[in-house]
């Protein structure tokens, strides 16, 4: 190898470094193992203490087809995905070239040799690299090279980057687990490889590098799937019915494999569980509603064509009253859009779900501690209020690995909701299934197997009056339409509030849900640094929306709806329920191509439409 | 209804008169098959000592779907959506391993909109008494071919069916039902025997039911056809009218094959198996069932049982009592538990 040749960058050397603020892309082929060298490389990052972020974006494909892991370090703690990659790890031939020539000038990229980049632009810093020269010595099994030579890119990065190699020890080894300890030294020993080749061929010339920090401690690394399914163990799920849909059999799959955990009875063994995948979303969600009519914390897991089959299911919950969650992990639709993207895109279908009137709650989780006590809330809500709950979590947030503040052991004790007993029945003589006794419009109701002469009741989908009835009579529905409707009036009074923070002064603000929070976070920063801007902040935890939404929008002369969809879904649900005056206060900020929504094209809309 | 019920003063071993397993009033046309069956269940959940507040009945959408609401009246109940009575059932039974589960459905709902979920429910072996009141045509929406037809039916508008009908039992003893039977409307000793053999079946019993629609299951020509009465009646209310007619009633032996007259004035051959059938074998079934179709019979009785398949229940290792009423203690795992997760994450 002409190495004194090869390791002359095209760009002049930097003076200035930049530290622990950029984003490292690795441009691969899915199907290719490079997932674990991706997660070694972030949790090494991780665990020196910097705040990080990893963002996968791969095609709906086996193998052979393009993928990039982003990894973003930033010593603010901005997590969203930044629009900029300043480090490309370019390993797919394929890419490569439309993935060099898309880098701002100044960047760095690490690629394989024979790929001959450096030829393409002057004003970037390339590092080329061996790796099939390099795989060859630690990996005598040719088979596996094709996965080991990733690990020899950690290996260069964390030489050029200035990464603890004691910490990508550690942070491999976790990645491996105990049991393929074998594997992990094979791999180890890449990393190793790649190190030396780095420390005597390259000369670094990019200002990138990482430094110890201490942003870190106690936080985890976890996918906001896995947070979800965890949030379902301790919330005391009993029967989960599911079909598998990407983006969310991981969180299916993270759920059993919890379950079998944590939730085998101490005595027996047993389950105090069933899963059943189901033959398709219809039964997945009919399942559950039959799980929760007859007392079960019951719960579904799906994404957007789920839901599509899932309508009828829906509103039969809605009108009979029927507990269960449904966690929706929202990916790009219409149709089969894109299904490894991310989007917003279910946001107005789910308030609304199924023909006729219904109105259904949704919780809006941000990161994964949210995505683990929403679990618990979306239960204790779906009992107390006798309704189907939405969790609108997304791709990004389902599919990714996230930095969170570990999760608080729920203290509340679970909330079965109105259920009468044989002994209340004893004592009250017996009840009207749908009748408002507590003026909330939540009626009582009991469980099929309650030893009580009186407890029985017929759950129809078709018109019923209060005793649960067959009922045509107009008042009898109206009746019950209304206090369907007061229903939902009191869920406003329970549904987790809105985080607000006011900026001191501010004409204009930001209202947001779910996973748009970093970007308009970071955004937010940018309007004020860049263009002395104060901007307050809305984001939204449920629907439906309570009194701090319309407060905010009043104490404003603009607000910008900033969501991930392209008809403004959020907006336009703000819009069936206020008045003229506070809709006329409303712009958007639409972001809508599958990927994860940024600050910069935050920033850039509201700078345009505010004239700045 | 027609038939003679047990005495009122009789009770059953729980004490319990025949009068407390009944529901609310039909509504269904007179002489509907479907009101005979509503009879045996009462009969036999009476007769069979079984809690009613154990019961959970459930159904889709349809004339037959409307029935759980006219039996067992003291059990709780859900007539859900149109197709999917499985999938409501199975759920109801993962949340309560202890309910008597118990579903009504027709043939357009098992057989055409559910036929999926109907597989899938075989498939899993949930222990139901599923019961298929069978006529052969949409009642509801005025009397359109379900897949249930036979082969050169009519409808009222002269259109002939040409495609053949789905069998439930053959699919139930192909697909994992683990008791599967047929049985017709109006033979009541038949029928109930069946039904008492379901009701201590453990797995899932499949009991397809021919069922006769005394409106809608009318071909021209018939004397008896929905549009001969409307050119012959005068007083007509065209949207309205349903002729009215008394249940088709049947006895006939085992081992014999009985004709009998439908309300469209076409005839049902009836094949009893003989006493001495031996239900275990599923190859000597299907085969019975396939020559009594060729033959042009419909062939009655308990065709195939297997006492011995694990039921989705067991197949799920779940704790002996109900999940639906487990405590916390029991459902939310302790402090130390999410302890251990949290470390493996940091």
């Amino acid at each position: 190898m002409s190495s004194a040749a090869m390791s002359r960058a095209s760009c002049p050397p930097t003076t200035h470094s930049v530290v622990n603020d950029f984003s490292i892309q690795v441009a691969t082929v899915n199907g290719s193992g490079s997932q674990t060298a991706n997660n070694v490389l972030m949790r090494s990052i991780f665990q020196m203490g910097i705040p990080v972020s990893g963002k996968n974006m791969f095609p709906s494909n086996i193998a052979g087809l393009p993928t990039w892991f982003t990894i973003r370090a930033n010593r603010h703690g901005y997590i969203a995905r930044k629009k900029e990659v300043d480090f490309l790890i370019a390993m797919n031939p394929e890419s490569a070239r439309e993935d060099v020539e898309t880098l701002p000038p100044g960047a760095a990229v690490v690629y394989d040799e024979p790929l001959k980049l450096k030829d393409l632009r002057d004003d970037l810093h390339f590092y080329p690299v061996p790796y099939d020269k390099l795989v060859g010595p630690v990996c005598p099994e040719a088979k596996l090279r094709k996965l080991v030579r990733n690990m020899i890119y950690d290996g260069v990065v964390a030489h050029l980057l200035g990464i603890d190699l004691d910490e990508m020890r550690k942070a491999l080894f976790k990645q491996f687990g105990a049991r393929k300890a074998k594997a992990a030294e094979m791999n180890w020993g890449a990393v190793l490889a790649g190190k030396q080749y780095a420390e005597k061929n390259l000369v670094k010339t990019d200002p990138f590098a990482v430094e110890r920090m201490n942003e870190t401690a106690g936080k985890i690394i976890i996918d906001g799937n896995s947070a979800s399914a965890l949030g379902c163990v301790f919330a005391g799920v009993t029967v989960l019915t599911w079909y598998p849909i990407t983006p969310s059999s991981s969180l299916a799959e993270a759920l059993m494999a919890y379950l079998n955990r944590f939730r085998l009875d101490a005595e027996t063994k047993k389950a105090t569980y069933a899963v059943v995948q189901a033959e398709d979303e219809l039964a997945a969600i009919g399942m559950a509603l039959g799980a929760g009519w007859a007392g079960a914390r019951a719960m579904t897991c799906t994404s957007g064509p789920g839901i599509s089959l899932m309508s009828e299911f829906i509103g039969l919950g809605y009108y009979v009253e029927v507990p269960v969650v449904v966690i929706d992990i929202q990916r790009v639709g219409p149709s089969t859009g894109l299904p490894t993207r991310t989007q917003q895109g279910d946001i107005l279908k789910n308030a609304i779900l199924s023909h006729g009137d219904t109105r259904h709650p949704i919780l809006f989780p941000s990161a994964p501690d949210e995505c683990f006590k929403m679990s618990i809330t979306a239960f204790e809500m779906a009992e107390h209020f006798q309704t189907p709950v939405f969790i609108n979590s997304d791709l990004d947030l389902g599919m990714n690995n996230w930095m969170s503040d570990a999760f608080p052991y729920p203290e509340e004790p679970i909330d079965r909701g109105k259920v009468l007993s044989a002994e209340d029945l004893e004592r009250l003589g017996g009840f009207g299934r749908y009748q408002d006794v507590d003026g909330d419009g939540v009626p009582y109701r009991t469980l099929p197997g309650t030893n009580h002469p009186q407890a029985a009741y017929f759950a129809r989908g078709s018109g019923h009056n209060e005793k649960a009835q067959y009922s045509e009579r107009p008042d009898d529905y109206r009746n019950n339409m209304d206090r369907l409707a007061r229903k939902f009036e009191t869920m406003r009074t329970y549904v987790p509030k809105p985080e607000v923070r006011e900026a001191a002064g501010a004409k204009i603000g930001i209202v947001c849900c779910g996973t748009s929070r970093f970007a308009c976070e970071e955004s937010r920063d940018q309007l004020f640094s860049e263009h002395s801007l104060s901007v307050s902040y809305l984001r939204l935890l449920a629907y439906p929306f309570t009194q701090e939404l319309n407060d905010f929008i009043d104490r404003h002369e603009r607000v910008y709806v900033v969501e991930q969809n392209r008809d403004a879904q959020l907006a336009a649900l703000m819009r069936l329920e206020m008045p003229a005056e506070r809709i006329a206060k409303l712009r958007s900020v639409l972001h809508y191509n599958g990927l994860p929504i940024d600050a910069r094209s935050v920033t850039d809309s509201i700078v345009q439409q505010e004239a700045l | 209804m027609s038939t003679a019920t047990p005495s009122a003063k009789k009770v059953n071993r729980l004490g319990l008169e025949v009068l407390n397993y009944k529901g609310s009033r039909t509504t269904l046309c007179a002489g509907c098959g479907h009101n005979s069956i509503t009879e045996r269940l009462i009969e036999v959940f009476w007769e069979a000592g079984i809690e009613p507040w154990r019961v959970a009945k459930m159904s889709g959408i349809g004339c037959s779907s409307k029935t759980p609401a006219y039996f067992l009246g003291l059990s709780h109940g859900f007539n859900g959506v149109h197709g999917r009575a499985p999938a409501i059932a199975t759920g109801a039974m993962l949340a309560n391993r202890d309910l008597f589960g118990v579903v009504v459905t027709g043939d357009g709902d098992t057989v055409s909109i559910g036929l999926g979920q109907f597989m899938h429910m075989l498939r899993r072996n949930v222990p139901l008494v599923y019961v298929i009141e069978n006529n052969g045509v949409y009642g509801l929406t005025k009397g359109q071919f379900s897949a249930t037809a036979d082969v050169g039916s009519k409808l009222k508008t002269g259109v002939v069916n040409e495609m053949a009908p789905i069998d439930v039992c053959l699919a139930g003893i192909d697909m994992g039902a683990t008791l599967v039977a047929r049985s017709f409307s109006g033979d009541k000793r038949q029928l109930h025997s069946i039904l008492r053999t379901a009701l201590s079946h453990r797995g899932l019993s499949i009991i397809d039911v021919v069922s006769p629609c005394t409106t809608f299951n009318d071909h021209e020509g018939s004397t008896k056809s929905y549009d001969y009465m409307k050119d012959h009646e005068e007083p007509l209310h065209e949207i309205d009218f349903v002729p009215f007619y008394s249940e088709i009633s049947v006895e006939y032996d085992e081992g014999t094959t009985q004709e009998v007259e439908m309300f469209d004035g076409s005839k049902l051959r009836l094949k009893k198996l003989a006493r001495d059938y031996d239900p275990t074998s599923r190859m000597q079934a299907v085969a019975l069932l396939h020559e009594a179709h060729s033959a042009g019979d419909v062939l009655t009785g308990i065709l195939y049982v297997d006492n011995h398949a694990p039921t989705l229940i067991d197949m799920l290792k779940m704790v002996d009592e109900p999940l639906a009423t487990l405590s916390q203690s029991r459902t939310r795992p302790g402090r130390e538990a999410l302890e251990t997760a949290m470390e493996e994450l940091r």
